[in-house]
């Protein structure tokens, strides 16, 4: 009994710090929340613009982590979903006159259906195998944009140019500031929605058929269904990402949904950290800004500037940003 | 018919240098269990050496020994230096490496050589043999695709080295235990990688000309080659490479127009994958539960 007691106690104290802690974390986050609710008000209008984007990627980080951190089927093909996004919106307002609004649940929804679909010839291939399909359908999706039987709709090589929205009358803000905290609102609702799936018992399931297949099924998960809705959700998410894209940049054409859109998506989510809600943050903030400073540091040849940071992060931190700030956490809790 | 026949045997030119590709990619893949994703721009690296040393006068098959060796001794150094610290993290960190290696290459390339597209020579003469049905120089690509491949054949089968290497790249614990250096060994592995690519980049080179996105293109039919033909498998690679160079072709030619021919020819690789997951040659993976 006395024995037992000392070991309790450093139990009890341990709890009371993981709590403390946690509250430190609420508050920070809120802190967080208001900052980016700030921003457009203190910086210019690009810049403005620049962490809209960043918002828009970090939307489809996140529908591309659920599918390749927490569920391990990866992915090269986001751009694809990214496209069909951008297209479903930017038709629907060009062609159908549907207000931009009413166009971001809209292309959620194609791309939940065209996601799942793909899902399912999907689930025979694993690994490279599965890389390789996806990236075919990134590969094909400009050249498919542009086919003939659908240029009345999609404007061909030219693309479709849409109007910015104006803010909801009545509101003291600019185009670009609504749009910025339309963004803002959009990715939070998100967010939530994706840390609740997670935390879940579809999250818990999703990450047993990622790390051990034969034991998932074996205690009743369904993997097939799992793994071709994990594949519906994540290009749902892509595809708000991609209508949310199209209305900032007020343009889509064929030609900036290319291989390589795909490929920088991946690279956010490793860069950013696998399987980690607040991954997405870093790898948008990286994909949006990190070609920017490589363009500072050096006019002649950007993209190696950039391919130098690339290796640099992965030598740094193998388990992506975020994987780094929670060995640091832990160290800091462990002392505290 | 004639027509017919004419795609066919300039398919089998094109699917010879994918075949090249694919197989630098499964030799790399076999040692390491990763996809060299920077495979194309390291041989389009390679491909503007080449065109350095033939423009300061040097004859062209000079240039070509010079430069299979050069590439050589580059990947080695890659392997060494670059990769070699990452050997443990996660697959997908490995990768970004190599695109980090591929984004790297190619824009040193286009800020040492600029992005226009310059022309290549080839060693063979410009006139079509076998009665019109191709060009010397496609005849020439698949001559030099088979050298190579014999090479390979005869280094892996009956040479110390390559039995060192096969063994390495089946069960590199064992291999240590038998004195094998195996950092070494995947070093070599990587050497040839590039020394092959570099082989396939000058004989693709005069067809679809020099500029620093050239290898994009050829790198992912190299991938579907590779994969279709099954990745651990080195002759399924080389046959893949053949088929998707025949079916690009007759696809483009025939059927459904050029503007669509890599859709298409995607879309009948992953129909093949549905059947055969791990490839046409590859393995299956029986996993004991």
């Amino acid at each position: 009994m006395s024995g037992k007691a000392p070991e309790a106690e450093s139990a009890g104290a341990g709890t009371a710090v993981r709590a403390g802690l946690r509250l430190w974390a609420a508050l920070g986050l809120l802190l967080v929340l208001a900052l980016l609710c700030a921003l457009p008000f203190l910086v210019s209008s690009y810049r403005t613009f620049q962490f809209t984007m960043a918002l828009v990627y970090a939307i489809v980080l996140l529908g591309l982590n659920i599918l390749t951190g927490y569920n391990g089927q990866i992915s090269l093909g986001h751009g694809a979903f990214f496209a069909v996004g951008a297209y479903v919106a930017a038709v629907l307002m060009d062609r159908f006159g549907v207000p931009y609004w009413a166009t971001i649940p809209a292309s959620g929804l194609v791309c939940l259906v065209f996601g799942y679909l793909f899902g399912l010839p999907a689930l025979r291939l694993q690994g490279h195998y599965l890389a390789l399909a996806t990236f075919a359908l990134a590969v094909a999706m400009p050249q498919l944009l542009k086919y003939k039987a659908i240029e009345e709709w999609t404007g061909g090589v030219q693309g479709i140019v849409i109007l910015k929205p104006d803010p909801p009358a009545g509101l003291p803000f600019n185009q670009d500031q609504w749009l910025y905290l339309l963004t803002l609102a959009i990715a939070v609702i998100m967010f939530a929605l994706a840390w609740n799936l997670v935390h879940s018992r579809v999250g818990r399931a999703l990450m047993a058929i990622r790390d051990h297949p034969v034991a998932a099924e074996a205690m009743g998960v369904n993997s097939a269904w799992y793994k071709s809705a994990a594949f519906g959700i994540s290009a749902l998410y892509t595809g708000v990402g991609g209508a949310l894209g199209a209305i900032v940049v007020q343009f889509v054409a064929p030609d900036s949904f290319t291989a390589g859109l795909s490929i920088n998506f991946l690279v956010g989510v490793v860069i950013g950290g696998l399987a980690s809600i607040s991954g997405a943050i870093w790898g948008a903030l990286f994909i949006q800004f990190v070609p920017n400073i490589a363009d500072q540091i050096s006019k002649a040849a950007p993209w190696a500037i950039y391919g130098i940071f690339l290796i640099a992060f992965a030598y740094a931190m193998p388990t992506g940003v975020a994987g780094f700030l929670r060995l640091l956490w832990r160290r800091i809790a462990r002392r505290g | 018919m004639e027509a017919f026949l004419h795609q066919v045997l300039s398919g089998l030119a094109t699917g010879g240098i994918y075949a090249s590709l694919a197989l630098a990619l499964v030799m790399i893949y076999q040692s390491t269990h990763h996809i060299n994703f920077a495979q194309g721009e390291m041989a389009m690296f390679s491909t503007y050496l080449a065109w350095t040393m033939i423009a300061a006068g040097m004859s062209w098959w000079l240039a070509f020994v010079a430069t299979v060796l050069a590439s050589f001794v580059i990947g080695l150094l890659i392997e060494r230096f670059l990769i070699r610290p990452v050997e443990n993290a996660p697959v997908l960190t490995v990768v970004i490496v190599f695109i980090g290696l591929l984004v790297i290459l190619n824009s040193v390339a286009g800020w040492i050589y600029s992005y226009t597209i310059k022309s290549f020579p080839s060693p063979f003469p410009a006139e079509p043999v076998l009665g019109g049905l191709m060009s010397a120089h496609e005849l020439g690509a698949i001559g030099v695709t088979l050298v190579v491949l014999v090479l390979l054949y005869v280094f892996f089968q009956f040479t110390p080295l390559g039995l060192a290497m096969r063994a390495t790249a089946q069960n590199p614990v064992s291999s240590r235990l038998v004195g094998i250096r195996v950092g070494w060994m995947l070093a070599l592995g990587w050497g040839l990688a590039a020394a092959i690519g570099a082989v396939a980049g000058m004989m693709i080179a005069p067809v679809v000309y020099l500029d620093p996105n050239m290898m994009s293109g050829v790198l992912l039919y190299a991938f579907a080659a590779a994969l279709l033909g099954g990745i651990d498998s080195p002759v399924g690679a080389v046959i893949g490479g053949f088929i998707v160079g025949v079916l690009e072709n007759v696809m483009g030619a025939f059927v459904i127009g050029t503007e669509l021919k890599l859709t298409i020819a995607l879309i009948v690789i992953i129909a093949v994958l549905l059947v055969r997951p791990s490839g046409l040659f590859g393995r299956v993976i029986v996993s004991r539960v």
